[in-house]
């Protein structure tokens, strides 16, 4: 009897310890790569190399750049993500809407790459004829967009059925019951939806090459090329020259951190009233 | 009420609800109403009417149609996906399955309250009451204050709550959150309050407290409340329907159906032979 007992408690640790083992696994390289990035990338920040420009040793336009690639692709991206999220979840239940769905998450798993050649092919060489930080943005919003429409239409049917109907038993318009009552309940999930799409959104690099190119240079009209951090990192590694790469250390570290302070302050920002 | 008579001169169905029934002509009324889920029958041919400032009660065991039946009356019914009616209802004589009519409209005028307390978690207990008002954009002359104060003595939950209109309408018990459910229903001063089992959620002393309350609603409000407590029905309620797969089996005043069934199957269900 005792010996099953020891037996079965010997099971149940096994599995705790395979659980954390893989746990484990999973962690260490990102915590390995983080490391490398702080201590290759912390002695390069300074406040010459944050605001000076690519001539002059700097990430200054590449800072730039893709604070105003994220700000572009969230105001495209965003609305239609939510809006469609939103038609998924809401009105989505007909075959088109279930075709759509599928659409998406294809879309959800497209390659950059591929994105960012259709971009160039069609907004760089087509409409615009130039390089051009609206094309980076619009190729960035097509891989945003498909990721928001899902996390929305996810955590929208996380929301109970019984605070819709409670709505729209009080005689509120369906409109009115998804903007003010639906998605202000789906809050939560849609800004950590949202914020994990914009931070993937921001270490995107193949489809800006096709489409910003990268520039010494701050940002110098929409019709020209634009520097981004991805775009520094890349270029900066591919240099035999030490300092240069050293330079590139620093950018990655500089956009593991505009990716983490947009994530905080988002969420604090976003803080409601009656927080949970 | 002119219109009801034209309604039933017209239609012959209408005609057959008055035959063994001598309750006069009431604020809501349904005529042959029938209700499917699919291929599923829930609902079969239900005519009564009901009274105005009067507590009605929908008996019945579970899945006999009794929560389907009181969806058809505020045309919640339909949002199920699958969902569908035939028959008439009837509020004030007028026909709220007419064509022209916006079912969005007939929900301010036919409120409901639910199994389960369901709060807008988002909002404040103030922001919940003010939220059918709002939410609907109907411009009232009293001041929004008034309402959400008159609401909440109405649900006789004013006392317990004035001090923390602010909290989240979550966060009070869930007594007091079905409470707060009918404030934001009367908020929108309905002509009938339809109730879905109100009390099976709650405790004994919370059932009480909305029993009272249902009692005191009816002095304003026509009040339709399903439940599966006979004795819930026979303290709270002036008329009785009860229903059996889907079927209306007997229909009359509380006293008379709980005394004096008319149907064996009726004194069956209420002496507890079968449910």
């Amino acid at each position: 009897m005792s010996h099953s007992y020891a037996f079965r408690k010997f099971k149940n640790r096994l599995f705790f310890f395979l659980c954390l083992l893989c746990v484990v696994i999973a962690i260490v390289p990102l915590l390995s790569i983080l490391y490398e990035v702080i201590v290759r990338g912390t002695p390069q920040l300074s406040l010459h190399f944050l605001t000076a420009n690519g001539l002059q040793g700097g990430i200054g336009p590449a800072i730039q750049g893709t604070l105003i690639i994220i700000g572009l692709t969230s105001l495209i991206g965003i609305p239609v993500g939510v809006l469609s999220g939103v038609y998924l979840a809401e009105y989505g239940n007909n075959k088109y809407a279930s075709t759509l769905r599928n659409v998406n998450n294809v879309l959800t798993e497209f390659p950059s790459i591929v994105v960012g050649i259709t971009a160039f092919t069609i907004i760089v060489v087509g409409i615009i004829g130039t390089f051009s930080p609206l094309a980076g943005a619009v190729a960035l919003s097509f891989i945003l967009i498909p990721i928001v429409a899902r996390t929305t239409e996810e955590s929208l049917k996380l929301v109970p059925d019984s605070i819709r109907e409670a709505s729209l038993a009080l005689g509120v318009r369906r409109w009115r019951t998804i903007l003010s009552v639906i998605l202000p309940t789906a809050r939560n999930g849609l800004i950590t939806g949202t914020l994990l799409a914009v931070a993937r959104i921001a270490g995107e690099t193949a489809p800006l090459l096709f489409t910003i190119l990268g520039n010494s240079y701050f940002f110098q009209g929409f019709n020209q090329p634009m520097d981004a951090l991805p775009i520094r990192i890349f270029l900066d590694s591919r240099q035999p020259s030490a300092q240069i790469q050293a330079q590139g250390w620093g950018a990655a570290l500089v956009l593991i951190l505009i990716v983490l302070t947009l994530n905080i302050g988002v969420r604090i920002a976003s803080r409601g009233r009656l927080g949970r | 009420m002119a219109g009801e008579d034209k309604e039933m001169n017209s239609s012959d169905m209408a005609e057959k609800v008055c035959v063994g029934q001598q309750m006069p002509a009431g604020k809501m009324q349904s005529i042959q109403l029938s209700a499917w889920f699919g291929a599923k029958q829930a609902l079969t041919d239900i005519s009564l009417t009901i009274r105005a400032s009067s507590v009605t009660a929908i008996i019945g065991p579970s899945g006999c149609g009794k929560s389907t039946f009181i969806r058809c009356l505020n045309r919640m019914h339909e949002l199920v996906p699958g969902a569908k009616m035939s028959g008439q209802v009837l509020l004030d004589g007028k026909n709220i399955y007419a064509n022209e009519v916006d079912p969005v409209l007939i929900r301010r005028k036919v409120g409901m309250v639910f199994q389960k307390p369901n709060p807008f978690p988002t909002m404040s207990i103030y922001d919940n009451v003010a939220a059918g008002l709002r939410l609907t954009g109907m411009k009232k002359g009293k001041s929004l204050d008034e309402v959400v104060k008159h609401s909440l003595e109405q649900a006789t939950l004013w006392d317990e709550v004035k001090d923390d209109l602010k909290k989240s309408g979550a966060s009070i018990s869930g007594g007091q959150q079905q409470r707060l459910c009918i404030a934001r229903a009367i908020a929108l001063e309905p002509e009938v309050i339809l109730m879905d089992e109100p009390c099976s959620a709650l405790d004994p002393i919370a059932t009480a407290k909305i029993e009272e309350l249902i009692v005191s609603l009816k002095r304003n409000y026509t009040v339709v409340i399903v439940t599966h407590n006979m004795q819930q029905a026979a303290r709270v309620s002036d008329f009785t329907a009860f229903l059996y797969l889907g079927q209306l089996i007997e229909y009359g005043e509380t006293k008379n159906v709980f005394e004096n069934p008319k149907r064996e199957l009726t004194e069956k269900y209420l002496t507890g032979k079968f449910g």
